[in-house]
């Protein structure tokens, strides 16, 4: 590669010297990078310039928003973590908020960002940002490197750091000198780190005690959160529930990990969550929270939520225990060996008065919606998606009602086959992430439910599917709305409507756009600018056979939906309630 | 209550701004921070004092252990512990009656006169947090020119470490 490294007798070994931007390529094969997402920049070129024979995929988003979003995609779905790569300053400022993203969700990523040379840093150098500073809050870790020497062993750190204990976004700032630099450092064999240690021994007493919390409870319920589906806990849950006949209600997060077709689901909880779930929360005598976090879009009233239970919060993250609800018991380490070790002594149980009772609410209270005849129900859609995928697609949804309706009317059986921003809530992150996870789930269908807003915020990533030939099937709930915060308008201010109407549909009359098109903006025409497939529908007869062309055309596809303007996501819990206070007016 | 929280910590840059922005992330000041080697000159020993309610203290306490740079975090408040601080305070003396008061209250917390100018001296005092408040308390009515304090270190009085390990 260069003649340095042959005549150089100080080195060790007859290692030949790399280049820091080689360091980073080498890095990324070794931790089995399949697909980098990114966009190039000054500062990064000298890495752009190893990639062009780089063994694994690139892909070139148009917004580097769009490149942590596919790479967040892609970890959802898969697993493994998202790799992506970005210039300094606004291509790195462009990585914030699909950082927090996936931080708050705990979801695997290494995020490479260029940096000015390290003489420059502080400088007020051209395209210079604080990197490490803007990217510390929403980042598990982050490394600014100083010398190429380091770079082969932080990157293998990221990686690991990313993708142990609760997984999380790293992001390492290498600054352009560094890339430049030659040396002949080797990535380390196996990561040691002094001061991180993921894995967490079981502790035999918490895990007695557990068992005999569950062996006395007469109204037990599994509240499962995103952390079992990161540590791969579905078939140890299904055992455990089967076993003493434990009813399972899951977060957003979570849906999938349990089938929802089992007769002891009680699908999602919390604000948009079922009657049921909330219900048995609320009524049980027991609750094992196994991986979730007490979001307060699950709690509402905290003071109230779960009254009547003794608390067990299993979590691997140890300052998330106890973080907003008091817990009984608080079981440190992993979803998958915490129920593997109590499973022994989980006494079986039929518990059947207490199934009896959630039945009832089962069948009282379904997920359902007003029928109408001459608008589409947005809902209706997504159980047309169900159907005509016969439950297999991988739903990746945007932000807002649409992600309520997919979580509520669609019944997921596999984990990592509902793909959402759910703790962060980031609009414009369906559409990316839908390709990130096409990326890593080749010949399954994916499908994104999406809004209106959402939508347009990173419409501009529909030209990478259409580039790669990426099938997915992109669905536009078309409300007219920003119609999450019009149903909190409706609900509680007075249905006064303010900032939230999108287009032409749904505008009072005295509000029309003068000479605008009928449809603001023209998805179909936007869609097909971007080269892909794309058709407007208004009726329900309409909806399966353009799902069903979609899914086999193996091509880039939009669907736009003219939906029910007003429809609104229900039950509700409005923020910081009982389930007492539940709004459902679905009939 | 006031919390005192040793922190050690990878000797690296950027720690320390990840833990003081973890603590003032949370709406919490600081009230002292004293950072410095320790017998391993690539581990830094922070001594944070941090006012606050105790449940909120602890967590924050996991936050702080689950940082990937940071080793081991105690809250000693938590445990039988010795802490110091060392103060430089320079207090005006209107005539030399003010300043052989000064200098007699001084002697009662054995503290030393380091530099005596015209108007002032300048007084060098160790003492844990309450003898240094209480000898603050003693000089505020001589009218404090100035005054420079190490914040608060601590050390554990039992044999290391039963408790709050990583994790
Ligand atoms: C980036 C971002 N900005 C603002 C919000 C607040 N917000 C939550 S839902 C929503 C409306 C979404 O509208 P649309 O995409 O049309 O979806 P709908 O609710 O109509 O299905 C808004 C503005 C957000 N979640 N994310
Ligand atoms: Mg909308």
């Amino acid at each position: 590669m260069n003649d340095k490294a042959d005549t150089d007798t100080s080195s060790p070994a007859t290692q030949p010297l790399k280049t820091g931007a080689q360091c980073v390529i080498d890095g990324l094969v070794k931790a089995g990078c399949e697909v980098l997402f990114g966009y190039p920049g000054g500062a990064v070129l000298d890495i752009f310039n190893c990639l062009y024979e780089a063994p694994f995929n690139f892909v070139l988003t148009r917004h580097e928003q769009g490149a942590v979003h596919m790479a967040d995609g892609y970890a959802r779905a898969t697993g493994k973590a998202g790799c992506c790569l970005v210039t300094s300053g606004p291509g790195a400022t462009n990585t914030v908020t699909g950082l927090a993203t996936a931080y708050m969700d705990g979801i695997p990523l290494v995020c490479i960002t260029g940096q000015v040379a390290l003489n420059m840093i502080g400088n007020d150098a051209f395209q210079e940002a604080d990197v490490i500073g803007i990217t510390r809050p929403v980042t598990k870790h982050n490394f600014l490197v100083r010398n190429a020497d380091e770079l082969p062993d932080i990157i293998a750190k990221a990686f690991y750091i990313a993708t142990t204990g609760k997984p999380g976004p790293v992001v390492i700032d290498i600054p352009k000198n560094v890339q430049k630099a030659k040396t002949a450092a080797l990535p380390p064999e196996t990561v040691t780190m002094r001061a991180y240690h993921p894995d967490v021994p079981i502790n035999a007493t918490e895990i007695a005690r557990f068992a005999e919390l569950i062996n006395r409870a007469s109204r037990p319920l599994l509240y499962v959160g995103g952390g079992a589906i990161s540590g791969g806990a579905a078939d140890v849950l299904a055992q455990v529930a089967h076993k003493a006949n434990i009813p399972v209600t899951t977060t957003l997060m979570a849906l999938g990990i349990f089938p929802e077709t089992d007769p002891l689901s009680l699908h999602m909880l919390g604000m948009h969550g079922s009657v049921a779930a909330n219900y048995a929360v609320d009524h049980c005598d027991l609750l094992i929270s196994a991986g979730a976090r007490f979001d307060d879009r699950v709690t509402g009233k905290i003071s109230s939520f779960a009254s009547k239970a003794a608390i067990v919060h299993i979590d691997i993250d140890r300052s998330s225990i106890g973080k907003s609800v008091r817990a009984d018991l608080g079981v440190h380490g992993y979803v998958k060996p915490v129920l593997e070790a109590v499973l022994p002594f989980v006494k079986p149980a039929e518990h059947a008065e207490w199934l009896e009772q959630v039945n009832r609410w089962k069948e009282r209270f379904p997920f359902t919606y007003p029928q109408s005849e001459d608008t589409l129900m947005p809902q209706y859609v997504i159980e047309q998606i169900d159907a005509v995928s016969a439950g297999k697609a991988v739903v990746v949804t945007d932000v807002g009602q649409n992600q309520m309706w997919a979580a509520q009317f669609f019944r997921y059986t596999r984990p990592r086959n509902f793909i959402t921003s759910g703790g962060l809530g980031t609009m414009g992150f369906g559409l990316p992430a839908a390709i990130g996870a096409q990326f890593g789930r080749h010949g399954e269908p994916v499908v994104c439910v999406t809004g209106d807003g959402g939508v347009q915020m990173n419409f501009q990533e529909l030209v990478v599917a259409v580039e790669h030939r990426i099938p997915i099937v992109v669905v536009i709930l078309n409300n007219g709305f920003l119609g999450m915060v019009r149903q909190w308008q409706e609900l509680f201010y007075g249905r006064r409507y303010s900032g939230v109407m999108l287009s032409q549909h749904g505008r009072a009359p005295n509000e029309e756009i003068p000479e605008a098109p009928g449809y603001l903006p023209d998805f179909v025409k936007m869609a097909e600018a971007h080269g892909a497939c794309a058709r407007r529908i208004f009726k329900e007869e309409e909806v399966g056979p353009a799902l069903r062309e979609a899914l086999a055309s193996g091509k880039t596809w939009v669907i736009e939906c003219i939906v029910a303007p007003e429809a609104n996501v229900f039950p509700m819990i409005p923020p910081g309630s009982h389930v007492a206070e539940m709004i459902n007016r679905t009939v | 209550m006031k919390h005192i929280i040793n922190c050690l910590v990878e000797n690296q840059p950027g720690v320390l701004a990840r833990i003081v922005g973890l603590i003032s992330g949370r709406g919490y000041n600081i009230e002292t921070l004293n950072v410095g080697p320790t017998a391993d000159p690539t581990v830094s020993k922070m001594t944070i004092v941090v006012p606050g309610d105790s449940h909120i203290i602890e967590q924050v306490t996991h936050q702080l252990s689950k940082q990937v740079d940071v080793i081991e975090v105690v809250n000693m408040t938590n445990r039988r512990h010795l802490d110091r601080e060392l103060i430089l305070v320079r207090v005006a003396t209107v005539n030399h009656h003010t300043r052989a008061e000064i200098v007699d209250l001084a002697a009662l917390f054995m503290a030393r006169v380091v530099a005596v100018q015209e108007d002032s001296v300048t007084i060098q005092m160790v003492g844990n947090q309450e003898t240094v408040a209480d000898f603050l308390r003693l000089m505020k009515p001589y009218a404090i020119v100035d005054i420079s304090r190490t914040g608060v270190i601590a050390v554990g009085r039992d044999a290391p470490e039963s408790a709050a390990k990583k994790g």
